[in-house]
């Protein structure tokens, strides 16, 4: 009799579909996986340890550098924190314009994982599919803030710019042509016998265990926990809008979570056109002249607003002394800042909890009950992950 | 319930282990670092309370109070839809007990917490360096940590001479 020995495989840090820099140490009974490791912190940029040594503004931008692929939802989460220190209220309008970019986030964020997802587990057409439709609102998001990925696109107090009539046209002609195109990614994978083999029972995950692994977005919900933070602790104008937040079958495998996010896309649509009919008129920024600088043509033509923004941007502002926790759903879950101010113009200490942190810890939970070696590259892709925010 | 309803609830549990309540902002209770195993399962399982979803664990160094460290725990309950923030003071040298027991998810936050800031914590099943290689020296979110350094460098240069290829 030969020995029996175990098999150890190193799946990444550049293996493509580990979606970034991942690395799974994989242990191997013949083709059945019987235990995943993973190594993670190959993007790890010290984000929080920088974040105590820049001002709240400047902070901002390194944001993007969280979760690259749905950026905007990262400058929400931000800015909302720090409002929420501050005390400050966004006008209505610029929660409106805020809900209209997040969402719109929420749908480039859901593309990238189905083109991913789905090339991995050997289709191929969604990819191309779904970088086409990403390229349209990646589109608006150059034409709104002048970048496609590192936007940058609110500020604390509001958003800096309106959406005229040329980004909205741009915007409603997206979301008038959107569900056909959904629909054309469903005619390719729902019913379709190779995907439902490759996603059906595979990476399942009861609904006590999600909560207890902390799970949160669509991969909570995908075991049918109806929890979603834009419900349960309305941010911005989520309360005046309608949607529905979809739950899949409630088996919790990788199936139930493709449903669960191809429905939310639908959703996203559908509260993006909501808020542009509700869109009132007004302003863009706070009226608080110790955190919002003046406008442009105010700097531009007076000595004392040039002096005040300045101020404003050399400096920054002091926030009151305290701490805040403050989390929105973004595309991929529970994205919150805890900030802790001990009164200067930098945070003290701050704290970025990261849906794909805590959802990436499931996946030697996920891996049990005789996974084989090729559904690993499906668990991987359906948990959403991008290292950017893992490794921060 | 409400913030207050809650309070009432774990005071009338652990009126000794609570030295501090506040709920200015959002709720926060400082406890004795001794009790945050029991504190912890109890308003897991009470009835009411029901914390069963751990959002965060981190750690702040405060290098000039005695004892050093806080280690901050973000819990939120899914049913009932409430937060709060417990907090427990930890010295230098000393240890706080693992929630692993009561939230799995608490392992890779434990874990990070050791890594940035070198807190410790008993009964962990794998406390492991999380982000940094497990041969770094230092814990980098310590305020004594400095911003811009070149153990990184060295360290790669080490990495790099000492190389060995399989």
């Amino acid at each position: 009799m030969s020995e029996v020995q175990e098999l150890i495989v190193n799946m990444g840090p550049q293996h493509p579909s580990t979606h970034g820099v991942l690395r799974l140490i994989v242990h191997l009974d013949g083709e059945v996986v019987t235990k995943v490791v993973p190594d993670l912190g190959y993007l790890h940029r010290g984000l929080e340890k920088l974040a105590e040594n820049k001002t709240y503004a400047q902070f901002l931008p390194v944001t993007d550098r969280l979760d690259y692929l749905a950026a905007i939802s990262n400058n929400l989460a931000y800015c909302l924190a720090v409002e929420k220190l501050l005390g400050l209220n966004v006008p209505k309008r610029a929660s409106y314009i805020r809900v209209v970019l997040a969402e719109l986030t929420r749908i480039v964020s859901h593309l990238v994982w189905l083109a991913t997802h789905a090339l991995d587990l050997g289709a191929f057409t969604p990819f191309l599919y779904c970088f086409r439709e990403r390229e349209l609102l990646l589109d608006i998001f150059e034409s709104y803030c002048g970048s496609r990925l590192t936007t940058t696109a609110f500020r604390i107090g509001g958003v800096p710019k309106d959406i005229d009539n040329n980004i909205r046209q741009k915007i409603e002609e997206f979301i008038n042509i959107f569900p056909s195109k959904l629909n054309e990614y469903e005619s390719l994978l729902t019913n379709n016998k190779i995907w439902l083999e490759r996603t059906m029972n595979v990476g399942v995950i009861s609904a006590a265990d999600a909560i207890n692994y902390s799970l949160s977005g669509p991969c909570l919900r995908g075991s049918g926990v109806e929890w979603d933070i834009r419900r349960t602790e309305p941010y911005c104008v989520y309360n005046e809008l309608d949607f529905s937040i979809p739950t899949g079958r409630g088996i919790g495998d990788t199936y139930d979570r493709y449903l669960v996010r191809l429905e939310e896309m639908k959703q996203s649509n559908g509260i993006v056109k909501q808020a542009l009919e509700k869109m009132p008129e007004g302003k863009l920024m706070a009226d608080d002249p110790r955190v919002v600088p003046p406008t442009k043509d105010k700097v531009n033509t007076t000595i004392e607003s040039l002096i005040h923004h300045f101020h404003i941007m050399s400096e920054g502002f002091n926030p009151p002394i305290g701490e805040v926790y403050q989390s929105i759903e973004a595309p991929k879950g529970e994205l919150g800042f805890y900030i802790i101010s001990d009164g200067s113009p930098k945070p003290y200490r701050m704290k970025i909890r990261t849906p794909s942190f805590a959802n990436l810890q499931v996946i030697g939970k996920m891996c049990e009950n005789n996974t084989m070696v090729a559904d690993v590259v499906a668990i991987v892709g359906t948990l959403d992950i991008v290292l950017g925010e893992i490794d921060r | 319930m409400s913030k207050q309803e809650i309070i009432e609830t774990i005071k009338a549990k652990f009126a000794g282990v609570i030295e501090e309540v506040d709920d200015t902002l959002d709720l926060t209770v400082r406890i004795k670092k001794d009790g945050i195993l029991d504190v912890c399962r109890f308003i897991h399982d009470a009835e009411g309370l029901d914390f069963d979803y751990l959002t965060d664990i981190c750690g702040v160094d405060y290098p000039e109070r005695q004892p050093r460290f806080d280690v901050v725990y973000h819990l939120y309950s899914i049913d009932k839809k409430h937060r709060i923030r417990i907090k427990a003071a930890i010295g230098e040298n000393e240890s706080i007990s693992s929630v692993e027991s009561v939230w799995k998810a608490a392992n890779w936050f434990e874990r990070e917490a050791y890594d940035m800031l070198g807190i410790m914590f008993d009964n962990h099943s794998d406390l492991r360096r999380i982000l940094l290689p497990e041969d770094w020296k230092g814990h980098p979110l310590r305020k004594d940590y400095p911003l811009v350094t070149n153990v990184g460098e060295k360290w790669l240069e080490e990495k790099l001479r000492t190389h060995v290829p399989v």
